[in-house]
């Protein structure tokens, strides 16, 4: 750790000598450029979809049986509070230098984002929506698959993508055991005192939580069109 | 049709039952009415019968079966049910809305389709509606979509938990109309919930009274009701203005109306006057082969040998036979005549109603 920020302060004191873009280099990567793309969107996926899996079941389960919603907040809260670093050591004995050991603190740090999440949207469905949807014949699943989870839908999605967001920023951590994606070039920069890696690395990053995020407004938009007539009110009867 | 034989909801941990022994026999095609002050059961015992709410004892017997051994899921599609704020559901449109039932039952498309439109034709609702959401529906719009929505699959049975009672007055008053004048085509078995007394004499066949634990007061149609409370409670909670809520009730055909005094406009001036002395009015009808012309009094008469040399005047109101009995008296008290005129629909002459006449009624 203290190699990593005496090279950057000697990186730092060479600035003037390097341009901050070589072209040239990010020509003659456009292949690992691409590579370690594929690899940070791959993480982020595994990290969302995986915690999604775990956060969704458990807050499904909060929803209806209210007495487990404070140790499941505690112990993802618990489990956010670890720091990256922490957590990627802690897990290389066990798991050595694999993606497992990447993924694993990511899901982690999603699960407190996406359990409260989910659980605010299913709470935001409206008693008398759910009593009527009952009153009228729903079975339990069809409450929960055809009204509560379509209408916590903007809650849901909204912390998808903070979690989406912030894992694709987190991800760049894991490049100190060679599996950061982006987050390599940043590194690779740090070391070698190179400012277009760097820059490549934190520009592409932060353009892939932006493109993640946009995506995610986009599909929250196409599956809740009701949430747009909700501002619009009719005036006769 | 329903019949609730001794049952009971008691919550653990409360010393008194919010439902203690009740017993009702609802019939088939009625409306009955639940009402009652606050903590008197009458929402608890409307969501046993569709088992929002499980009974603690009991039985509730619909069309012959005990609703307590049937799959509550079955039990309720086969049950519309409509409550106070609709909750209707906000990301599907009225279209998808009303088509719930329907498809969980499993009819065909077409079928839903013709069935939904058919709905939006009875109440009314305007054909841009149905691809709308909810959220951009008025109150009274929303109100009647959850009542159509409650019909879709045409159960013989309806619950309703304070139907109107999120929408303003005026609204309210349209959409009762409405409701007994479907109700009268339809002739389904309705069971609804009301805090309001006034909406269960206008809506009901029979009301059902209920006290604190749900005990039953009274249950008897709202004329009788009003005429005859059981009890201290049940005459209270009526309220003042029983004789005239009794009123609102009746209507002038069903009573007999005075023939009031009436010549004919080729009849003698003479007999138009003592026409007009005899009945003490101090006017008399002109009425020509069952029409109405108006009436005429001394003042017009004079110089006159044949009635019908007078102008007659028209009277301000009339009433039909399909008005109540509160419609005639209000008739009564606001024209100079002092009486209100029976018309059939195309003002042809059918008596009058006074207010002794009236009087009578309410002391029968």
């Amino acid at each position: 750790m203290s190699d990593l920020l005496a090279g950057a302060t000697t990186f730092l004191s060479q600035q003037d000598t390097e341009p901050l873009i070589r072209w040239i280099w990010i020509s003659d990567h456009v292949d690992e450029i691409v590579s370690r793309g594929l690899q940070h969107v791959y993480l982020t996926i595994v990290t969302v979809v995986i915690g999604f899996l775990i956060a969704f079941p458990a807050a499904v389960y909060a929803s209806r049986h209210r007495w487990a919603v404070s140790p499941i907040t505690s112990i993802s809260g618990v489990l956010y509070t670890i720091p990256a670093f922490a957590f990627i050591f802690l897990l290389l004995p066990i798991t050595g230098l694999s993606l497992t050991t990447v993924v694993v603190p990511l899901i982690a740090y999603s699960l407190l984002i996406l359990f409260r999440n989910t659980l605010a949207g299913l709470d935001s469905v409206e008693p008398e929506v759910k009593e009527a949807a009952i009153g009228m014949g729903l079975s339990r699943r069809q409450l929960l698959w055809r009204v509560e989870v379509p209408l916590a839908m903007p809650v849901i999605i909204a912390g998808l993508r903070i979690a989406t967001v912030s894992s694709i920023g987190l991800i760049t951590i894991a490049a100190l055991i060679g599996r950061g994606g982006f987050g390599q070039f940043i590194l690779d920069g740090l070391n070698t005192f190179f400012w277009t890696p760097l820059l490549v690395g934190v520009v592409l990053s932060v353009a892939l939580a932006f493109a993640a995020d946009l995506l995610l407004l986009g599909l929250q938009r196409l599956v809740t069109p009701w949430a747009r007539a909700s501002g619009v009110r009719a005036v006769a009867t | 049709m329903i019949s609730l034989e001794h049952v009971e909801k008691r919550y653990p941990g409360t010393a008194s039952a919010a439902v203690g022994d009740l017993t009702l026999e609802i019939d088939e095609g009625e409306t009955v009415a639940l009402v009652g002050p606050s903590g008197c059961g009458k929402t608890t015992t409307l969501k046993m019968i569709n088992r929002l709410i499980e009974p603690t004892g009991g039985r509730i017997v619909l069309d012959g079966t005990n609703v307590l051994e049937q799959d509550p899921v079955q039990l309720r599609r086969g049950i519309g049910y409509v409550i106070q704020h609709t909750g209707l559901l906000p990301h599907r449109t009225i279209r998808q809305n009303i088509a719930t039932v329907p498809h969980l039952v499993g009819w065909d498309d077409e079928r839903v389709d013709a069935r939904v439109d058919e709905l939006l034709e009875i109440f009314d609702l305007d054909r841009e509606l149905p691809d709308r959401y909810p959220a951009e529906l008025s109150g009274g719009q929303r109100q009647r979509v959850g009542v159509a929505r409650a019909l879709a699959a045409d159960p013989p049975v309806m619950l309703m938990d304070e139907p109107f009672a999120a929408v303003d007055p005026i609204v309210r008053g349209r959409l009762q109309d409405q409701f007994l004048e479907i109700q009268d085509r339809l002739r389904k078995t309705i069971v609804f919930v009301t805090h309001d007394v006034d909406e269960a004499i206008k809506l009901s066949d029979r009301m059902a009274i209920l006290n604190v634990g749900g005990v039953l007061e009274q249950f008897a149609p709202p004329e009788t009701v009003l005429r005859e409370p059981a009890n201290d409670f049940v005459r209270e909670f009526v309220g003042a203005e029983r004789g005239l809520k009794r009123l609102a009730l009746i209507k002038v055909d069903d009573i007999q109306v005075d023939p009031g005094p009436v010549v004919a406009p080729g009849a003698g001036a003479d007999e138009a006057r003592r026409a007009i002395d005899a009945a003490g009015f101090g006017w008399v009808s002109v009425v020509d082969e069952g029409e109405l012309l108006g009436w005429v009094d001394h003042q017009a008469l004079q110089g006159c040998v044949m009635a019908g040399e007078a102008t007659p005047r028209r009277f301000s109101a009339y009433v039909t036979g399909r008005d109540s009995l509160r419609q005639a008296l209000d008739s009564i008290v606001t024209s100079r005549t002092a009486v209100a005129v029976v018309v059939t629909e195309g003002q042809h002459y059918r008596g009058v109603l006074t207010l002794e006449r009236i009087s009578q009624e309410i002391l029968a």
